[in-house]
């Protein structure tokens, strides 16, 4: 089928403003668009800058916004949008644009270290494992498939009024450790979801998780994790 | 600007960052990589990784050593396959106190399941040795280590593409690097350097591995003349999505699934009667090719069945959801109720840069190169020999990546800081330049897709001598085209167009010593299936390759097989 391609184009170094370039393409219903932007870079546009990896929807690389939503560029396949007329391509939003739909996640990135995404066990270790039931297993289960590929950040509605907000991407760092009950740090890790860009400026618009190409529940774990702090730090809640 | 470091990392897949974690602290240690760490390869590692470790059934190192052995058609190193099965325990242990969510066993503890070629009692009947976290246990296991790496405050250099060593006189001084975003070429003074740059399917048309998996680590060590190892074995899963190549994990065979010939036949009963289905991977890729080529594919065309309907939903939710996600995006389809289609994709290269069991890279004399090293699937360390077992991959980048990090760490004190020379940055950019200002030449991607297309027709999992001439006729040829590659894109910033003309000069190389290697090898073993030499002939082959790059082309000999516990046997399962 014959597709057309509107894709956001900006460097930084030789543009003034950003604008739209149109791509003409012949494409099979099942090729993924970024089957698609590799033939226009390849073949017509060797200027196109964006990211990408493993094409397969695991290492993160290709979110970016289509037809207005974000989502990876390898997990939409053209016949997704058969309907459509044209493919709308743009760098994820409130993300600073480094080159066409490459944007900045180094702040991106810092925000989820600060949340201390790692295990902080505070007791001698075990020769073996450390024990933990299959039930316990389970609540961390949905959120350790984030890849960190941003989608949610960029279509979060919060982000854009208030900047200082850390993010759904953060909070699903935050959460994974906040419930691996192999983890010593729970109240120390509340406490810091609990200051005012932490887990409050969420008000369940849902668009994190409606994006989230690893369907975690991002909305339900964050009101998950301000229902644990009203529990366990006394006098808190908005 | 000059950059200096003690330790130099190229590459930030499991093996990198499992290095750096061990150096960090002790000596000033760096990783750089051509994309964000956590965007590395080793993270769509799905099955899992292999550990004796007993919390299912009883199980020991020296099975799971002979196993590693038998897999690898007896070209494995058995020293470093004993290194491997002994410290699998202490290090998949250690992976679970740094915080690794596998999954578990109703006591608490880390749960395991069977894959291809893992089995109990020297062949008797599959085990489950298998640590997992569902089917992403690479992407788990790489993220616990890269925020370890951040907690630990290791600098990390994103976005940088590797483009030289600078070694003088035998020793290393540092290396030349590409900045993605402002294409400025940098000088990395350092004492040690390793690389662990992973793999390098995307010399095949059909492959599981990502777009950055072009071999850039090899090619720098290859270009200076040092001998790449084992390159003719390359390993092609037997399930890849049909058409695409993206992986389904052998965890689901593991888990129960089978294959399904047109005729509905389960047809590995027939090729490996013992453990059918869980045979390793040479040897089902090579029966799935033998249904196609004898007219038993689906509807008579190149792909057959992996049948998961008998699992249920809940084992492919808790188990197998990534792939069950794979076939509904791009297939369509619902594993619980439908058959997937597959076929064999390129999957991991068993070749690599020759090094020690420290990791150490050594020359053709088998002398270490002081200050130089390689680990994970850049590198050859003659464990996986001719065919590499599920699961032991993630090991091996944990266990020889830590060795790595130890052997770098005990030996700085010996090495000096080597002055590089004038301007070492000059070579690298005349490179680029002469790309940049070339234009009347060749874009990249027709002869990209060329070499992916002979390699896949002619270097796949059937070889003969014909094809073999041809394959290294085509790459030959295309080698020389290369010479003269121009892009569109003139500016500085992102120039991916740029990388994609360096990455494929790095990938006709390591084509080239593919086909080479893979032609000089009159015999069939593991992986490399020769149909005009259809068996192993120990007498003659039981030998590791080496192949290097002197003024006179290339050069092949061969280094001897260490051989302790397990002599040779036929090979059947």
């Amino acid at each position: 089928m014959d597709v057309r391609f509107r894709i956001f184009r900006f460097d930084p170094d030789s543009d003034q403003e950003p604008y739209y370039k149109t791509y003409d393409l012949t494409a099979m219903p099942q090729e993924r668009i970024l089957d698609c932007l590799n033939r226009i870079k390849w073949e017509q546009d060797g200027t196109l800058g964006y990211r990408m990896s493993c094409a397969h929807g695991v290492c993160g690389s290709d979110g970016m916004r289509i037809n207005g939503v974000c989502a990876l560029a390898c997990q939409r396949l053209v016949r997704d949008y058969a309907d459509s007329g044209e493919i709308t391509l743009e760098p994820l939003p409130f993300f600073k644009v480094l080159k066409d739909l490459i944007v900045d996640v180094d702040d991106f990135l810092a925000r989820v270290d600060s949340m201390r995404p790692y295990l902080i066990h505070d007791g001698v270790l075990p020769e073996q494992e450390l024990l933990q039931s299959p039930e316990d297993h389970k609540k961390v289960e949905d959120v350790i498939r984030c890849i960190l590929c941003a989608c949610c950040t960029g279509a979060c509605p919060v982000m854009n009024e208030n900047p200082d907000y850390v993010g759904p991407a953060a909070l699903v760092a935050a959460y994974r450790y906040l419930f691996d009950t192999r983890d010593d740090q729970f109240v120390g890790r509340l406490e810091k979801l609990n200051q005012p860009n932490g887990v409050w400026p969420c008000v369940n618009h849902y668009e994190c998780t409606r994006v989230c190409p690893k369907n975690i529940p991002i909305t339900k774990s964050i009101n998950f994790m301000k229902r644990e702090i009203k529990q366990q730090i006394p006098g808190t809640g908005k | 600007m000059v950059f200096k470091h003690d330790v130099l990392i190229v590459g930030a897949g499991i093996a990198g960052l499992r290095a750096a974690s061990e150096i960090a602290g002790e000596a000033d240690v760096a990783i750089m990589s051509k994309v964000y760490p956590t965007r590395s390869h080793s993270g769509a590692a799905q099955g899992g990784i292999a550990a004796a470790l007993q919390n299912e059934e009883p199980d020991f190192w020296e099975w799971h050593m002979y196993d590693t052995v038998k897999g690898a058609d007896y070209l494995s190193d058995q020293d470093v396959a004993e290194i491997l099965a002994k410290d699998a325990i202490r290090a998949v242990y250690e992976l679970e106190h740094m915080g690794v969510p596998f999954n578990r066993t109703p006591e608490g503890k880390i749960a395991q399941r069977f894959f291809g070629g893992h089995t109990k009692n020297f062949g008797k009947a599959p085990v489950k040795r298998i640590c997992y976290a569902a089917d992403r246990s690479g992407r788990v296991i790489m993220d616990t280590l890269y925020f370890d790496a951040v907690k630990k405050g290791i600098k990390i250099y994103p976005e940088f593409h590797v483009l030289d060593l600078v070694i003088e006189d035998g020793q290393v001084a540092g290396l030349i690097a590409y900045e993605l975003g402002t294409g400025e070429v940098h000088f990395f003074h350092s004492r040690a350097v390793l690389i662990a740059t992973g793999g390098y399917g995307k010399v095949f048309k059909v492959t599981s591995n990502a777009f950055a998996s072009t071999g850039d680590g090899l090619s720098l060590a290859y270009r200076l003349g040092l001998p790449l190892e084992d390159m003719e074995f390359v390993q092609f899963h037997p399930t890849g999505i049909w058409g695409l190549g993206v992986l389904i994990t052998e965890a689901a065979r593991g888990e129960g699934g089978i294959l399904l010939n047109r005729e509905g036949e389960r047809f590995m009963e027939r090729y490996a009667p013992t453990i059918k289905d869980l045979a390793p991977r040479d040897m089902v890729s090579r029966a799935i090719y033998t249904e196609i080529r004898e007219g038993r594919g689906i509807n008579g065309e190149d792909y057959v069945y992996l049948d998961l309907t008998h699992l249920g939903e809940t084992k492919l939710a808790e188990r197998l959801s990534d792939i069950s996600s794979f076939v509904k995006i791009y297939l369509g389809l619902n594993p619980a109720t439908d058959l997937i289609p597959v076929h064999p994709t390129c999957h991991y290269m068993m070749g690599g840069i020759a090094v020690t069991r420290d990791g150490n890279v050594i020359d053709v004399n088998n002398e270490p190169v002081p200050g130089l090293y390689a680990a994970g699937e850049c590198s050859c360390i003659s464990l996986h020999g001719a065919n590499r077992l599920g699961c032991n991959s993630l090991l091996d980048l944990v266990v020889f990546g830590r060795r790595a990090g130890r052997h770098i760490l005990e030996n700085l004190g010996r090495l000096p800081w080597v002055e590089p020379p004038t301007r070492p940055v000059q070579q690298a950019e005349d490179r680029i330049k002469r790309i940049e200002e070339n234009r009347s030449g060749e874009k990249a991607v027709s002869i990209r897709r060329s070499l992916q297309d002979v390699m896949m027709a002619d270097c796949s999992v059937f070889r003969r001598e014909q094809g073999l001439k041809t394959a290294l006729e085509t790459v030959r040829s295309l080698e020389q085209r290369a010479d003269n590659l121009s892009i569109d894109n003139g500016g500085k910033r992102y120039n991916t167009d740029l990388i994609d003309a360096l990455e494929l000069q790095n990938m006709l190389q390591l084509a080239e010593a593919i086909a080479a290697s893979a032609l000089n090898r009159t015999e069939s073993r593991g992986a490399h299936w020769r149909e005009d030499y259809p068996h192993r002939d120990d007498e003659n082959w039981l030998k590791h390759t080496l192949v290097q790059k002197t003024d006179s082309g290339i050069s092949i000999s061969y280094k001897p097989v260490t051989i302790t516990m397990f002599p040779p046997k036929p090979r059947a399962y």
